[in-house]
C-alpha cells in the first residue's frame, strides 16, 4: 500500500477494497514511529486528518468524489490551511493559525483528499537543506546523517520515507526539485502562474510556484490537474483554459529533441552525478529521442542576479512580519520601535535575517541601479538564453543539483556555497520556466541523483510524458530507502 | 565593495532588525561574502538590455469595485499579540 501509486490507490478505494480512513491511519501510523527521527512533519491533527478520510469514504460510498477523493497528501508548512497551524518554519509563526485556506488547499479540499500534516521547511522556504527551519533539520531517510535538500525538505523526506503518498511543495530557486533529487523523489515546479499564490506565504512574488511532489510523474501529472487552476486572488495567476496534464502520458517519444546545455555538464559537477545522468540520456535515446549539444552561456550568473532579486523581494514581503497583527512579539521592549527590532530580531532565523539585510542593501538609495536594475537585466538576458535553445529542442535535460545529499552541518558556515548548491535550478525560476526533478540512479555514499527536465513555457504535460516512458523503462523511482523498507 | 560596521548597522536600522555589536561583525563578513558573488553581475554588458521585472509579461486584470469581503475582524483578531475593543495595541507613539 505505502508504494502504490496514486492511480491504484484510487482505484482501490472506488472498488471499496479500502477505506480513506484506512489508507490515512496507516500513514499516520508510520508518521508516528518514524517522525521522531526524520523531522518532516512539524504539525499533525489526526483528528482533523481521520474527520476529512471519513468524509471522503461518505463520498466515494455515494457514487460521488473525483480522482483523487480519499488520498492523504501531506502539505508545505507554507500553505495556510484553515483552523492548521501554519508556522512557515519560523519563530515569527510558530504560534499562527492560519484563518483562512490556500487557493489550492480549497481545492484539494473540495475534491476531498485529506491533510495529513504539515511538512517541516527551511525558514520562510529560504534554504537548500532544510537546516534553517527553526523546528530543526529534517534527515535524509537514505543517510540520516545528511540533509534532504530544502526548502521543501520535509515533503521530499515524507514521500521518500512514505510517510505520504505525496505532498506538496514551493519552488522559488530549486525547493521543489532539489530536495526530490536528494531524496530519490519525483517533484515538479510549473510554468509560474499556474498554480495560484493565494494563501502561499511569499518569499520572491515574481519567483515563487507550487506544485506537487510524489513518487512518479504519472503522480505528479494527477496532482498538477488540482492544483493548476486560474485565481483571481492572485494577480499573477494565469487565466487559460484547464488542461489534463496526464493526456500525453502515454505518448512515444520518438522525435522528442532533447537539448544538452554544455554548461550543465562542466566543472563542479560531481562525478558520480555525470555518471547518472548521462544513463539517463542514453535511456532517452533508446526510447527514441534524438539529444544535441545547447547552450546556456549565463547559467553562473543566474546564482549572483537571484541572490540579488529573491532578497530584494523577500526583504519588501518580510516587512509585514512586524509583531502588531500577527506572529511573535518580543516580551520586552521600551517604544514602538524598539518593538519592531527586538520582534523581527527575535521572531527570524539568521539565514532570513541576512537576507532581508541584502534586500535591504540593494533596493537602498543609491544603490538600485548597480544591483536591482542590472540583475534584472541579467535576468531578461537569461530567459532569452533558454529561448533560444527551445527555438532547436522541446526539452533540456541534465542534472538538478551538481552533488547528492551532503553532510548535516558540511554547509552552514558559509551562505555562498549553500547558494551554489542551487545553480542548475535557479535560471528556471528567473525565466519563469517549468521544471522537474525525476530519480535517475546514485550516486557517491548510495544516495540519490536526480535528472533534471527543463521544458519551454506551458510544456508541462510534455515534460510528464517524457518522464514518465522514462519510468515505464526504469525503476529508479521505486526504490526507497532503508527507513522506508 | 567591502560593508563598513556603520553600513551593517544603518541597514539593519532601516530592515528594523536590532542587532547587537558582537552580531555585527559577524553579519559584515557574511554580508561582504554574498556581495562578493553578487559583484559577478558587474561584469557583464548589459547596456540596451530592457530589465525583466517578471517571470511573465503580465498585464494586472482590474476588478470591479465592489465588496467582495465580509466582516472578519474577530477571527483576525484573534490571533493578534494584543488586542483591545477591536483595535491593535501598540506603545504610546503620540504623547
Amino acid at each position: 500500500m505505502i508504494n502504490s501509486s496514486l492511480r491504484q490507490l484510487s482505484a482501490l478505494l472506488r472498488a471499496r477494497k479500502l477505506s480513506s480512513v484506512e489508507l490515512t491511519t496507516e500513514f499516520l501510523r508510520r508518521i508516528n514511529a518514524l517522525n521522531p527521527r526524520l523531522n518532516a512533519f512539524v504539525s499533525l491533527d489526526e483528528g482533523r486528518s481521520l474527520a476529512q478520510a471519513r468524509a471522503a469514504d461518505a463520498r466515494i460510498a455515494a457514487g460521488e468524489g473525483g480522482p483523487l477523493t480519499g488520498i492523504p497528501v501531506a502539505w508545505k508548512d507554507i500553505f495556510c490551511a484553515r483552523g492548521w497551524r501554519t508556522t512557515c518554519g519560523s519563530r515569527m509563526l510558530a504560534n499562527f493559525v492560519a484563518p483562512y485556506d490556500a487557493h489550492v488547499v480549497e481545492r484539494f479540499d473540495a475534491a476531498g483528499l485529506v491533510n495529513l500534516g504539515k511538512t517541516n521547511m527551511d525558514e520562510f522556504a529560504m534554504g537548500s537543506s532544510n537546516e534553517t527551519s527553526h523546528f530543526g533539520p529534517v534527515r535524509n531517510p537514505w543517510n540520516t546523517d545528511s540533509v534532504p535538500g530544502g526548502s521543501s525538505g520535509g515533503s521530499a523526506c515524507a514521500v521518500a520515507a512514505r510517510l505520504a503518498p505525496a505532498a506538496t511543495g514551493t519552488d522559488t530557486g530549486g525547493s521543489i526539485r532539489q530536495p526530490a533529487a536528494l531524496t530519490g523523489i519525483s517533484g515538479l515546479k510549473p510554468t509560474y502562474g499556474v498554480v495560484s499564490r493565494y494563501g502561499m506565504i511569499a518569499f520572491a512574488s515574481s519567483l515563487d510556484q507550487g506544485g506537487p511532489m510524489a513518487k512518479s510523474a504519472e503522480d505528479l501529472a494527477l496532482l498538477l490537474n488540482l492544483m493548476a487552476g486560474f485565481d483571481a486572488r492572485d494577480s499573477t495567476s494565469l487565466e487559460r483554459e484547464p488542461e489534463d496534464y496526464a493526456r500525453d502520458l502515454e505518448r512515444p517519444l520518438s522525435g522528442l529533441r532533447i537539448g544538452l546545455p554544455r554548461e550543465y555538464f562542466g566543472e563542479g559537477l560531481d562525478p558520480g552525478v555525470a555518471r547518472a545522468v548521462e544513463a539517463a540520456i542514453v535511456e532517452f535515446r533508446k526510447l527514441g529521442a534524438e539529444t544535441l549539444e545547447v547552450s546556456l552561456p549565463n547559467t553562473r550568473l543566474s546564482v549572483p542576479a537571484y541572490y540579488v532579486l529573491a532578497p530584494a523581494e523577500a526583504s519588501s514581503n518580510l516587512a509585514r512580519f512586524d509583531g502588531v497583527r500577527y506572529g511573535y512579539r518580543a516580551p520586552e521592549y521600551e517604544d514602538l520601535m524598539d518593538m519592531y527590532c527586538k520582534s523581527r530580531a527575535q521572531g527570524f532565523g539568521a539565514e532570513v535575517k541576512r537576507r532581508i539585510l541584502v534586500g535591504t542593501y540593494v533596493l537602498s538609495h543609491g544603490y538600485y541601479d548597480a544591483y536591482y536594475l542590472q540583475a534584472q537585466k541579467l535576468r531578461r538576458i537569461i530567459a532569452r538564453d533558454f529561448a533560444q535553445a527551445f527555438e532547436r529542442c522541446d526539452l533540456i535535460l541534465g542534472p538538478t543539483s551538481p552533488s547528492v545529499a551532503f553532510r548535516l552541518g558540511e554547509r552552514t558556515a558559509d551562505p555562498v556555497q549553500m547558494y551554489l548548491s542551487d545553480i542548475f535550478t535557479i535560471a528556471v525560476n528567473l525565466a519563469g520556466l517549468p521544471g522537474m526533478s525525476i530519480p535517475c540512479g546514485f550516486g557517491e555514499g548510495g544516495l540519490p541523483v536526480g535528472l533534471q527536465v527543463i521544458g519551454d513555457y506551458f510544456s508541462e504535460a510534455r515534460m510528464l510524458n517524457a518522464a514518465h516512458q522514462y519510468q515505464i523503462v526504469t525503476d529508479w523511482h521505486m526504490r526507497r530507502p532503508p527507513e522506508a523498507a | 565593495m567591502s560593508l563598513t560596521l556603520d553600513e551593517v548597522r544603518r541597514i539593519a536600522h532601516l530592515a528594523r532588525i536590532e542587532i547587537s555589536d558582537a552580531e555585527a561583525g559577524q553579519v559584515r563578513e557574511q554580508l561582504n561574502g554574498i556581495f562578493r558573488l553578487i559583484e559577478q553581475m558587474q561584469a557583464v554588458d548589459t547596456a540596451g538590455v530592457a530589465p525583466m521585472a517578471h517571470a511573465r509579461d503580465v498585464t494586472l486584470r482590474l476588478r470591479e469595485d465592489e465588496v467582495t469581503e465580509s466582516d472578519q475582524h474577530r477571527l483576525f483578531q484573534s490571533i493578534a499579540p494584543q488586542v483591545e475593543e477591536g483595535l491593535y495595541l501598540v506603545p504610546k507613539v503620540i504623547e
